[in-house]
């Protein structure tokens, strides 16, 4: 093997991240599903990181459900995301971050498509000044956060607190990363590693020490794909493909799943429940299923964050297996308090998935 | 618990975990079958095919599976039009009341 060779061919794969000065742009429904996950982005890029990360309380949807689902055209999409650009143009900001996959996809393809067709974008600016009097400059990054996350990976590794190694074997923990569809699938050159071998999450499970698993049906898609989910006779077909990854992954024993879109750690997590109860199948070890967490969830706990201010006891799979193999302590009593130690109550357990 | 859906089951097929047991046997028999390509003429001029789904050609695949072929059998009428278009020149009907026989 020529190493220079691939090296050489590892860096048409690559994309150029900025290292400071960012628009952030959050999730219409990740803060419903992990609460604390984008947070905790912004905790960490400005509080541990000090860097200069924008966020204003004007942003809206990006459209990109609504596009997705067939029921807005893509012109409206675009109008929607023009005004976006245009709050980032008036805040000064050149570098777009958004936290969802989607909203990220939804960006790269109306960029794309106003590259490919100049008169349209004249057409989308004509429409925004008619609708708020708004003009805007198109960014000059796009990047996903866990784009910026993998950036800046090692510099959270060398302030971590704690590793994805098993405390009493000395292992490195498995664990399987799922990227969102809408990541790279769509257009391979916005994506670290495009599409073939997107590096993403990858590169933040080793530089924290973790193991990476490979197993058949790690490009598969979580199942969740809008059209299949939100007609409620299609989630047989959406579960279906949930079912296909877990029983793909469970002989590699995975000790946690991480993912980069709101919609896959959600159905990943979730879709658990539903298979113990229809099947009485689990995946993890001793009845347990296994953890799913957001890119941001795993950072907060390598960083030393409490478990319970990262929002893991809203998760459906229960998380305390990973902390006990990590070694990070955790108030059992205290997992159910939210904010203000207010009483958030206990959920009622499920019959087959074993949960605390 | 009922939530008002069920879990579909993947249409994957996997070869490893399959029993294709009868085409082999099928196969010592009548060794023409390996040299199916597939074209579908077979099906083209089945007079059997359009009403009720018989085909030489998924009747060789679906063994090659390991998946259930009875329904599609007992749909040939054995007029042996197959056997003439067939551009491998496979006796397909000798091919059907052969599996026939290994089948049961």
């Amino acid at each position: 093997m020529i190493y220079e060779g691939k090296k050489k061919i590892w860096s048409d794969y690559q994309k150029e991240i900025p290292d400071d000065h960012w628009y952030y742009v959050r999730s219409c429904i990740r803060q419903n599903f992990f609460p604390a996950s984008e947070r905790m982005f912004t905790e960490i890029t400005r509080g541990v990181l000090g860097r200069d990360i924008y966020e204003t309380p004007h942003h809206t949807t990006c459209g990109g459900i609504a596009y997705h689902c067939d029921t807005i055209p893509q012109e409206t999409a675009m109008t929607i995301v023009a005004r976006q650009f245009a709050l980032m143009t008036e805040a000064g900001y050149e570098n777009y971050a958004p936290s969802c996959i989607t909203s990220f996809g939804n960006y790269a393809e109306i960029l794309e498509t106003w590259r490919e067709y100049p008169e349209l974008e004249a057409k989308i600016r004509e429409d925004l000044w008619k609708a708020c009097r708004r003009e805007f400059k198109k960014p000059k990054c796009l990047a996903h956060s866990s784009d910026l996350i993998y950036h800046w990976r090692d510099e959270i590794a060398a302030k971590a607190r704690f590793r994805l190694v098993d405390r009493e074997t000395g292992d490195a923990l498995r664990i399987v990363e799922h990227i969102g569809c809408h990541y790279a699938k769509m257009f391979p050159s916005k994506g670290v590693g495009g599409a073939e071998y997107p590096y993403v999450l990858a590169g933040m499970i080793e530089s924290w020490g973790g193991q990476v698993v490979d197993y058949p049906e790690r490009r598969h898609c979580c199942g969740y794909g809008f059209r299949q989910y939100h007609v409620k006779a299609n989630r047989g077909y959406c579960v279906g493909n949930t079912v296909k990854k877990f029983e793909s992954m469970e002989p590699y024993h995975p000790d946690a799943i991480i993912t980069n879109c709101p919609g896959c750690p959600y159905f990943l997590d979730r879709w658990q429940y539903v298979m113990a109860e229809q099947t009485g199948r689990t995946y993890g070890s001793d009845g347990f299923g296994i953890p799913v967490l957001t890119y941001e969830e795993l950072a907060g706990l390598v960083l030393g964050y409490d478990p319970w201010d990262l929002g893991l006891q809203l998760h459906q799979v229960a998380v305390e297996p990973l902390l006990d193999k990590m070694g990070i302590k955790y108030d059992p009593q205290a997992k159910y308090l939210g904010v203000d130690r207010e009483n958030l109550m206990r959920p009622q357990l499920p019959e087959h998935l074993k949960c605390f | 618990m009922d939530f008002g859906f069920g879990i579909n089951r993947s249409s994957t097929i996997d070869l490893t975990k399959t029993d294709n047991g009868l085409f082999r046997r099928v196969c010592s028999e009548e060794p023409g079958a390996r040299t199916c390509m597939a074209c579908g003429s077979c099906s083209a001029t089945c007079m059997a095919s359009d009403l009720s789904g018989m085909s030489i050609r998924k009747v060789l695949l679906a063994m090659q599976r390991g998946q259930d072929i009875r329904h599609m059998l007992s749909k040939c009428m054995l007029c042996g039009k197959c056997t003439m278009v067939c551009p491998r020149g496979i006796n397909t009907r000798r091919l059907v009341l052969t599996i026939c026989r290994l089948y049961d």
